[in-house]
């Protein structure tokens, strides 16, 4: 048996690893066209602000892949032959399978801006971004970004490491409030502010403006719904307002996409001996209103374990378990396990801050069951609070047995008996 | 289709990063700099005081070396010593004071200094010349009045002119002190570091150089409390050799106690206080190695290699050494009680060549010679016969352990590239397994670093829970 995988991401990876545990005879190839050996997405910045180099990102020694028996090919796929089992590569060979995995990861969102794909505008997502950073920050002394969230932030900061001045612009009215809650997000704000970076709220883009070579030399922004709009001189622009599903490859060979690669709950696709998993995928998820669009490290994961276990056979069902998720805004620490920010019925939050030194806890809970936990500076663990909200534990159960949780280093003040007492006395009824 | 092929973008990409690799991107230069982490452009005015007192005393130092003008005076000394070490302390203050709390690796791989660049060579060639200079050729520290330029000090605190293990040991405790503020500045966000720092600071300031000083003013045996066999071999050497010496002709009384002291550290003391705490409670609070490590070694503890050909290595060397001090040390004791008929004139030659290749070369000239070029724990990972039995006892037996943070884990690699002794702790955290190595020295810096708060040291405590939550 054959299995090919297209991306050498996390959902790859963990696909060639769980079946070389499975089987140990078959044949595995992985592809792809972005880098020889798998690398850490997430650490893309720390190569681009000196923290590490290219080849620290690396999980896994290079010797590793042949002791794994796992064939690395490196070249574009450009195209499927779904009946004849093969894949046509850029530089025109071809590679067979007989099941084959697509890992093809996101692709960062553009929404059409005029002058979005001028020189000096990118995203960032890949090694090629990266490359594009080098060279479109040379002599840079301003930069723009496009769009708040956990990638806006990355970039700002990578960008201030090197001296260079950033503008952050978010149609949000407080960074990342889509997703994180009112104090949350205002921490989030102050902490961007701090650092020194120029953060405007409520604004959007409106043009990246040309120097009449091709290159952008400056952005066109305005407030929400105001028609006057302000010019801003920089010779990059990030654009970082979210990514989609890469699905390029899978629908331009006839295999059934929605907004990513359509899958079932065992990950396969509505085209025979073919499965998708990871970022680039979409879950059915019959008798639920939305499917399943998962674009987080640990669900790649999870997703890569779970195509391998159904390309060898396996039956069960993707199970997305207890949402879980952490960052890190430039100095600020972030941790959220279940349910915060979902707006459930019937949900109310207890609050702990500390405003002077940026730590902040919540618990969300429904009729006094615990959903949801969000930290901010503060470290918490995650299995047992994935076990609380798992087994539905009761507020004051939880608060009783908060010291269970702490994860900060030793010598930290812990704050759990301060954060106990205050959300005790206060009950679970405060509504926010 | 040539022009619209939708991957034409992906395909014009043809970049090696493995031979290439990213290189170093574009740094605005300070001048036309509006911020600079957190401080006003040009930097901070006490910066360059601190900057210039190092200058005035590495000049006087000078003059002092080549005229012999105020050698041996108090004037002398503050000047060419307490200058520099006054002046970098400053520095390092005022260089991170305004900057956020935080973690502080921009541009570690980009700056000579920090990635084996001219700096870092430089600094190595000069730390191994001293070294070298100072195991050897002595004479040469002494001739050049450089030894003398301490007397004022060495006169005050020990009761004689100073000899070359005077400057050694005066000038570690400098520079344990000096970059010890610059390690307390910038880990100044996180408590265990706070205090895991000023432990060493104090145990080298108090332990390593005050107490062994003022023992030998009062005419007592200069004895090092926190320095056991093996690492001291000479606390558990027979006859003249070592201690036992001091136990039983000169020291009298003082000598015996000090000895059961030392001997109740190596058989007692190390397993009970590692079975609780780890090998940290001495590798990365206590020992005077440790202690220079996590303070002057700071600067290079990213450049210890992480292959698996290394960690190879270390478990080759680190037990031969091991081994080799135990053999040591059982042929002299062999020896000594049967009268010198086992190894006779040889004796003498064991014990040297031990001192030279390990003692010397491998502790001093490479552990602390080669951090610039691969990281500050040279010694302590692949020599230390200390280390080598702490680590045994942490593997085997202790409670210590780093925990692992469930599934949020991105694989990054911060905690591997930071780890002093090379440890590839991500191969772990990923899987979501806890560290139990017998290298760690328990740091703290894999956890610090760490973007999502995936490691945690722990001794033991927890691990119940974990079972409690996790079963
Ligand atoms: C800057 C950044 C920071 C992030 N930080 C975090 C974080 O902190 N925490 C977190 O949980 N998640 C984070 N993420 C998201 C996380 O990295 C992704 O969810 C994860 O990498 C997805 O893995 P994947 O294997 O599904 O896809 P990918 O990692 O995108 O891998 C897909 C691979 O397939 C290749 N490929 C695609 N098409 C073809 C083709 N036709 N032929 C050959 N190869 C092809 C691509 O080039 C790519 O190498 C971050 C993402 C970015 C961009
Ligand atoms: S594993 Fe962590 S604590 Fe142990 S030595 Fe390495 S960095 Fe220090
Ligand atoms: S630093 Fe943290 S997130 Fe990064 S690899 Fe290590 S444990 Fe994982």
């Amino acid at each position: 048996m054959h299995i090919t995988i297209v991306g050498n991401g996390v959902t790859g990876v963990s696909a060639a690893l769980r079946l070389r545990e499975l089987q140990p005879d078959w044949k595995i190839t992985m592809i792809s066209g972005e880098s020889d050996y798998h690398y850490s997405r997430p650490a893309l910045m720390y190569i681009f602000m000196g923290h590490m180099r290219y080849k620290d990102t690396k999980p896994y020694e290079d010797s590793f892949w042949d002791e794994q028996r796992i064939d690395l090919v490196r070249g574009w796929v450009t195209e499927i032959d779904a009946e004849g089992h093969s894949l046509q590569m850029h530089d025109g060979g071809a590679i067979c399978y007989d099941r084959l995995l697509l890992a093809t990861g996101a692709e960062s969102n553009k929404f059409g801006w005029p002058g979005q794909d001028l020189v000096g505008v990118q995203g960032l997502y890949s090694l090629m971004d990266l490359k594009k950073l080098y060279a479109n920050v040379e002599g840079a002394s301003r930069g723009v970004i496009v769009g708040g969230g956990l990638i806006g932030i990355e970039l700002a900061e990578m960008l201030h490491s090197r001296g260079i001045e950033v503008t952050l612009l978010v149609r949000e009215s407080s960074y990342w409030d889509n997703v994180l809650p009112k104090e949350e997000s205002e921490l989030v704000t102050r902490q961007i502010r701090r650092a020194g970076m120029d953060l405007r709220l409520e604004s959007e883009l409106k043009e990246v403006l040309d120097d009449g070579h091709g290159r952008a030399c400056g952005v066109l922004a305005s407030k929400l719904g105001s028609a006057t709009s302000e010019r801003i001189d920089c010779s990059v622009v990030g654009l970082t307002a979210g990514v989609h599903p890469n699905t390029t490859l899978a629908s331009g060979n006839g295999i059934e996409c929605g907004r990513g690669i359509l899958v079932d709950r065992t990950l396969k696709t509505h085209s025979p001996d073919i499965w998708a998993a990871g970022d680039c995928a979409e879950i059915e998820n019959p008798g639920e209103e939305l499917n399943w669009i998962q674009q987080v490290w640990y669900t790649g994961k999870a997703q890569g374990k779970l195509a391998a276990e159904s390309m060898a056979g396996g039956t069960e069902a993707y199970d997305p378990g207890i949402w879980f998720n952490s960052a890190k805004f430039v100095d600020l620490e972030y941790q959220t396990y279940g349910q915060v920010g979902f707006r459930l019925p019937g949900e109310e939050h207890l609050l702990w801050q500390d405003e002077e030194s940026s730590r902040l806890f919540r618990i969300v809970h429904v009729a006094g069951v615990v959903v949801g936990f969000n930290a901010m500076g503060m470290r918490w663990r995650h299995r047992v609070c994935e076990r609380w909200i798992a087994e539905k534990w009761p507020v004051e159960r939880v608060l009783a047995d908060l010291k269970d949780a702490g994860f900060d280093p030793e010598f930290f003040t812990r704050f759990e008996s301060e954060i106990a007492s205050t959300m005790g006395r206060v009950g679970s009824g405060v509504r926010s | 289709m040539a022009t619209k092929h939708p991957f034409a973008e992906y395909i014009e990409y043809e970049f090696k990063e493995e031979e290439a690799g990213f290189g170093v991107p574009y740094l605005v230069p300070d001048s036309q700099r509006t911020h600079k982490d957190g401080s006003a452009p040009g930097g901070d005015p006490i910066e360059r005081v601190g900057a210039g007192l190092v200058v005035i005393g590495v000049v006087a130092l000078l003059v002092q070396l080549v005229s012999g003008a105020m050698v041996g005076s108090w004037v002398g000394f503050s000047l060419s010593f307490g200058f520099p070490a006054l002046g970098a302390s400053l520095y390092f203050w005022a260089k991170y004071r305004h900057t956020a709390p935080g973690i502080k690796n921009d541009g570690l791989f980009f700056k000579g200094s920090t990635a084996r660049g001219t700096i870092g060579w430089m600094v190595g060639v000069g730390l191994t010349t001293f070294y070298c200079l100072l195991y050897w050729y002595p004479e040469v520290l002494r001739d050049s009045g450089l030894v003398a330029i301490t007397d004022p000090i060495a006169i005050a605190l020990t009761g004689r002119p100073g000899d070359h293990w005077f400057v050694y040991g005066l000038l570690y405790t400098l520079c344990v002190g000096v970059f010890g503020i610059r390690m307390l500045m910038r880990y100044r966000h996180n408590r265990y570091h706070i205090v895991r720092t000023i432990s060493v600071m104090f145990f080298q300031m108090a332990f390593g150089f005050l107490i062994p000083s003022l023992l030998k003013l009062i005419e007592e045996p200069e004895f090092y409390f926190t320095t056991f066999w093996p690492l001291n071999r000479y606390y558990l050497l027979p006859g003249e050799n070592g201690m036992a010496w001091t136990a039983t002709e000169a020291a009298g009384q003082v000598g015996v106690y000090m000895l059961l002291f030392a001997g109740a550290m190596t058989f007692l003391g190390t397993p009970i206080l590692t079975y609780f705490y780890g090998k940290r409670w001495y590798c990365s609070w206590v020992c005077g190695c440790g202690g220079l490590a996590e303070t002057l070694g700071d600067p290079y503890r990213h450049l210890s290699d992480k292959s698996t050909k290394a960690w190879k290595l270390e478990r080759f060397l680190i037990y031969f050494v091991l081994a080799f001090i135990i053999l040591v040390t059982a042929a002299l004791w062999i020896n000594h009680t049967r009268g010198g008929d086992v190894l006779g004139g040889y004796t003498y030659q064991v014990q040297k060549a031990y001192g030279f290749w390990i003692g010397s070369m491998f502790a001093g000239v490479a552990g602390v010679g080669f951090y610039p070029i691969f990281g500050s724990r040279v010694w302590c990972r692949f020599g230390c016969p200390q280390a080598a039995i702490l680590g045994i006892l942490q593997r085997v037996f202790s409670r210590f352990r780093i925990t692992t943070n469930g599934g949020q884990c991105i694989s990054c690699g911060n905690c591997s590239t930071y780890c002093e002794m090379g440890i590839d702790v991500r191969a772990y955290a990923q899987r979501g397994e806890n560290i139990v190595r017998a290298s760690c020295v328990g740091c703290g810096v894999c956890a610090a670093v760490c973007p999502r708060g995936v490691l945690k040291l722990e001794n033991g405590s927890s691990v119940l829970l974990e079972e409690r939550y996790t079963s």
